[in-house]
């Protein structure tokens, strides 16, 4: 259980990371009815320029939250959430798959019992969303 | 030949009602490799004072995009299909998605841009179940100019 007790802006929330496959990529693409080949396909991924199959950014954002929904205990806290994908994720074929690396911390406290959580997503050393952010509301 | 900014503002007619159930909130949350409870088990919900097992923040995705989908082949947008990319996500939560809630999504086109060759389009996805508002999402597509 999460102490929200003596939160302060900077705090860091536990990182999270997860390894990103092909067969991810499938299972995202039937859940959530994305089914743009360049998320499957690596020759129609090269032939508009990509180096490789790209994960969803839809799926990078999901995972992205996980770092909030798992401190607060009940994701349903999550009032707003918000990102701009700003670099693919290129995730190659085999099922070792690449790591990406999800963290978090306080942006802001509210007066009104919500705070604002700023998120990063991390692949290959970069940033891949940018102005990632969250409000979410305090436990009572 | 780029989008038709005549169209902004323009509201699309609602979508069929997209019924949420367990096996689709837990296979959501399965492909976003997140193991909690709260997706999968009715009585872990209730015990933390919801009615049924509720979904992912990003789960609205899967009503909106097919919504927003049926827009862009509307020859009156004049929107290239093939040179879209989603550059911006928000959501706006009014309150939690259900097993057995209705999903309804009229999608808006709320902002049209010209950027150098490339249009700058946010659509506005408006959800409601059964008449009550649940989630409001931006989308922002980036439609690439046929020289960029």
């Amino acid at each position: 259980m999460s102490d929200f007790s003596n939160l302060e802006i900077g705090s860091e929330l536990p990182v999270i990371q997860k390894q990103f496959t092909r067969s991810q990529l499938v299972a995202y693409a039937l859940a959530s009815g994305d089914m743009n080949p360049i998320h499957q396909d690596e020759g129609i991924a090269k032939s508009v320029g990509l180096p490789d199959v790209i994960a969803h950014g839809m799926l990078t954002m999901g995972c992205a939250i996980q770092v909030v929904t798992d401190w607060i205990g009940d994701p349903t806290a999550v009032l707003d959430y918000s990102v701009r994908m700003t670099r693919p994720v290129v995730v190659p074929a085999g099922e070792v798959g690449v790591p990406v690396t999800f963290s978090g911390k306080i942006g802001a406290i509210n007066g009104d019992g919500t705070i604002r959580v700023d998120l990063s997503a991390v692949f290959a050393d970069q940033t891949v969303l940018g102005q990632a952010k969250a409000v979410v509301r305090l436990p009572q | 030949m780029g989008m038709n900014h005549e169209m902004i503002g323009h509201a699309y007619p609602a979508s069929e009602p997209y019924l949420v159930t367990v096996a689709k909130i837990q296979a959501f949350a399965d492909a976003i490799g997140d193991n909690n409870p709260i997706y999968r088990d009715e009585e872990y919900a209730k015990s933390l004072g919801h009615t049924s097992v509720c979904a992912p923040p990003t789960f609205p995705i899967v009503a909106t995009m097919s919504a927003m989908e049926k827009s862009f082949h509307d020859p009156a947008l004049n929107m290239d299909y093939s040179r879209i990319v989603h550059s911006d996500q928000r959501f706006e939560y009014r309150r939690p998605i259900r097993v057995g809630d209705e999903l309804v999504v009229v999608t808006v086109i709320e902002e049209i841009k010209a950027l150098g060759t490339n249009d700058i389009a946010t659509f506005r996805t408006e959800v409601t179940s059964k008449g009550e508002p649940v989630v409001t999402g931006w989308s922002k597509l980036v439609v690439r100019g046929a020289d960029s």
